[in-house]
């Protein structure tokens, strides 16, 4: 890729790549409004929730802009098949981590581009647990939503439809549902020995619902698993909101502005959102709009909210609760690794093939909350990074120990952290380049996460040695961000209502990981889509009751 | 036993692939230019790039390429000279164009307090010596004049480093083949998934193993 994507925006004067061709300069007209046309939505970023509900709000109708601070892909020229290469498909904007348990930012948790961190996501494709809606009232541990898993589940189908989504015929966990669209891929090497393990140690296992295609899909090829996912899929099989929902958004006559990062929500004398203020090719411009939504995810949502504070709202927009920026979580992702006697190469097929939801649906444990368990393969610089970091090796060890690279296997997990309101994101003090304060990021595991990583590890101990690796070591990590601007039935403790309406200013909205008051034990992306598809039903009913 | 690292997969060169469909034009374009461009010192010092040549000579040693090793300093360089990475930070860390330049010049400051030599002077186990007590965060705090690890967790510091230099070795096309690593897959990617199954174009493994 040419450093001028990363500062030329693509989608203007009319037109917008076309993701689908493998000529760079291809193009799809682009419906374009002018920064005073007050258009009825502005968007702040087109990830799996601002991307989605984008398309949706585009298809009924609505005059939609989605601004997206990072560059608008073309995926089958841009992308090299290289992980140091594809760095810039990452937020690596300055940042400060703290707490008792900092958490890595960057690359393990954040995307930058259109289409967000869906286009480096591993696909992973998985339904909440239907009473994880209700944990606090069916399981005794932490929040209730303000929705059902019911109220979702419809939903949900939507999303798996869209994304094509690839997975087993019978699924071993949750409510009984449809078949999958697709067809599961087969396991890779080192998906099987998950499933070996798993079958030794007594847990069942499945394929993972994978957002990949294992057929075509328009103009979009099967999966050749090439494994580079992690950096970007260079082919189109991966199913990411860029060659998704952002292509109906475009023919449904959203625009899509590129390279367009959102200091601030603007607001008026009636304490109603205005529009947006962006930077772009070098300068500020202001987008009016009847409607704001933000879809910046876990850490640039409630920071646009604090940073857009006025004389009206001193606090920050949509904060009377305080809980803007609260309620931070990740998913626990502790490892197990070992060696094996045969040669698994897990750089080829998607990484995580195989998982178990077992400690998910099995409330027999000594922990509130869940986990899933997934089969793994690293790329070489993040493989070599995590040895270095979890087993302390460095120098020849090091160089010795990852020789035996392809006959490594391994297992991790997606595990549930309690939501806690210290965990959270403020303001520093310092400023990043265009002027706005950079994001401080608490976050601390409680007693309990650590009963669940604890748990999790020997689970993942049991099953790998069942599988017959060796040489086992455990690995820390976190994976995912979800919360920080909790939706709930309570204005003074939550800051939006079930329709990512927020409880302080009626035309400002949110729709993104951040609105999660839980965060279950399965990846996040698919429900963040299918919140999405209910919030674009919503306002569209909303509308027509005159509810706006 | 040697000190010479063996790979299991001799004779196999990543690059072999160069001309066939496992490498599109942007993957060509990438690696192409990390080979032949490799970066100017531009950011450290002199005496602060030669401490960094020699702490990342320990971390990830090279002793099977004589004359002709990766190159993993000048794009440590190159990264403080363009402020890249992955831009976060702990917040008891200085950024990393504060905290590095301290780092090497605390760590030599280290070698000169215990051995009377700077680091780049000491032989290969008295630095490995030192690093160690680095990574442990060791470090003779106080003891060493003008006390220079104040602001900078010493262990810290090495894992940076040491990831760092992990994402240069590892990003290049010679890391790749003596781990067997299959490399670039685009538009081919791979059709043998199974255990002990390879593509004709993957490493072959040597037989006695």
């Amino acid at each position: 890729m040419t450093d001028d994507i990363l500062t030329t925006p693509r989608a203007c004067e009319g037109r917008a790549p076309d993701v689908f061709s493998a000529d760079p300069e291809a193009c799809v007209p682009m419906r374009t409004y002018a920064d005073d046309d007050e258009v009825d939505f502005a968007i702040v970023g087109t990830g799996a929730g601002g991307g989605t509900l984008a398309c949706k709000l585009a298809e009924a109708g609505f005059r939609v802009v989605a601004l997206d601070a990072g560059p608008f892909w073309r995926p089958l020229t841009d992308f090299a098949s290289d992980e140091r290469a594809q760095e810039p498909l990452y937020w690596t904007d300055e940042r400060i981590t703290a707490g008792d348990d900092p958490i890595e930012l960057g690359s393990n948790n954040s995307g930058r581009g259109v289409g967000g961190s869906t286009l480096h996501f591993t696909m992973v494709s998985l339904r909440f647990r239907p009473e994880w809606f209700q944990s606090r009232s069916r399981l005794g541990y932490a929040l209730d939503w303000p929705l059902a898993y019911d109220d979702l589940a419809p939903y949900y189908t939507e999303a798996e439809d869209a994304l094509k989504i690839s997975g087993p015929v019978r699924y071993p966990w949750g409510p009984p549902r449809r078949r999958y669209p697709y067809r599961p891929h087969e396991p890779s090497a080192s998906g099987l020995v998950l499933a070996r393990g798993c079958e030794r140690a007594g847990y069942a296992w499945a394929s993972v619902p994978l957002a990949t295609l294992s057929a075509p899909h328009g103009r979009a090829h099967p999966c050749v698993y090439r494994g580079f996912c992690a950096a970007g899929c260079s082919t189109n099989a991966k199913q990411s909101v860029l060659v998704t929902w952002i292509p109906r958004a475009l023919a449904a006559g959203a625009e899509i502005r590129d390279l367009a990062f959102v200091g601030q929500v603007e607001t008026g004398g009636d304490g109603r959102a205005t529009g947006v203020v962006y930077h772009r090719d070098g300068a500020w411009h202001r987008q009016r709009a009847r409607h704001v939504v933000v879809a910046g995810y876990s850490i640039e949502t409630p920071r646009l909210l604090l940073n857009s504070a006025t004389g009206a709202f001193p606090d920050g927009l949509a904060n009377s609760s305080g809980l803007v920026g609260a309620g931070l979580m990740v998913h626990a992702n502790d490892g197990v690794y070992g060696t094996m006697d045969e040669e698994i190469r897990w750089y080829k097929g998607p990484p995580v093939m195989t998982l178990s939801e077992h400690w998910n649906y099995c409330d027999d444990k000594d922990f509130p909350g869940g986990y899933a368990f997934m089969s793994q393969g690293p790329l070489p610089i993040a493989w070599a990074q995590s040895v270095a970091q979890n087993r302390g090796l460095w120098g020849l060890d090091l160089r010795r120990y990852l020789m035996d690279y392809n006959r490594m296997a391994g297992l991790k997990i997606v595990g549930e952290v309690e939501p806690q309101d210290a965990n959270r994101v403020e303001l520093a003090d310092a400023e990043d380049a265009l002027g706005l304060r950079i994001p401080r990021v608490s976050f601390s595991y409680s007693a309990n996460d650590r009963r669940l990583k604890a748990h999790a590890r020997r689970t993942m101990r049991e099953t790998l040695s069942a599988a017959g690796a060796r040489d086992l070591w455990e690995a820390d990590g976190t994976a995912h961000l979800m919360g920080g601007c909790r939706m709930g039935s309570d204005p003074a403790t939550s800051v939006t209502n079930a329709d990512g309406r927020t409880w302080d200013v009626p035309n400002l909205w949110i729709c993104d990981g951040s609105l999660f008051p839980t965060g279950g034990g399965v990846n996040p992306s698919l429900t963040i889509q299918a919140l999405a598809c209910r919030i674009g039903d919503r306002i569209t009913t909303m509308a027509h009751r005159g509810e706006l | 036993m040697s000190n010479v690292p063996q790979t299991p997969y001799p004779g196999y060169d990543v690059l072999d692939t160069w001309n066939s469909s496992s490498w599109n034009d942007a993957t060509r374009e990438v690696v192409d230019r990390r080979l032949r461009e490799v970066p100017e010192r531009r950011f450290l010092s002199e005496d602060h790039y030669a401490t960094l040549e020699a702490v990342v000579a320990r971390l990830v040693p090279q002793p099977d390429r004589p004359g002709d090793p990766v190159p993993i300093a000048p794009w440590l360089d190159h990264r403080l000279d363009t402020d890249g990475g992955e831009g976060f930070r702990k917040a008891s860390v200085p950024p990393q164009r504060e905290g590095w330049p301290q780092g090497l010049r605390a760590l030599d400051a280290e070698a000169r307090a215990r051995h009377g030599a700077p680091f780049t002077a000491l032989g290969a186990e008295q630095q490995d010596a030192l690093l160690h007590r680095v990574q442990q965060g060791e470090v003779q705090q106080g003891e060493v004049e003008g006390e220079p690890w104040v602001g900078l967790p010493p262990d810290t510091f090495f894992s940076d480093v040491l990831s760092a230099a992990l994402g240069v070795y590892y990003a290049h096309p010679a890391a790749w083949s003596e781990i067997g690593f299959g490399g670039p897959a685009s538009p081919r990617g791979y059709v043998r998934l199974g255990a002990d199954q390879r593509d004709p174009w993957e490493a072959e493994p040597r037989q006695t193993r």
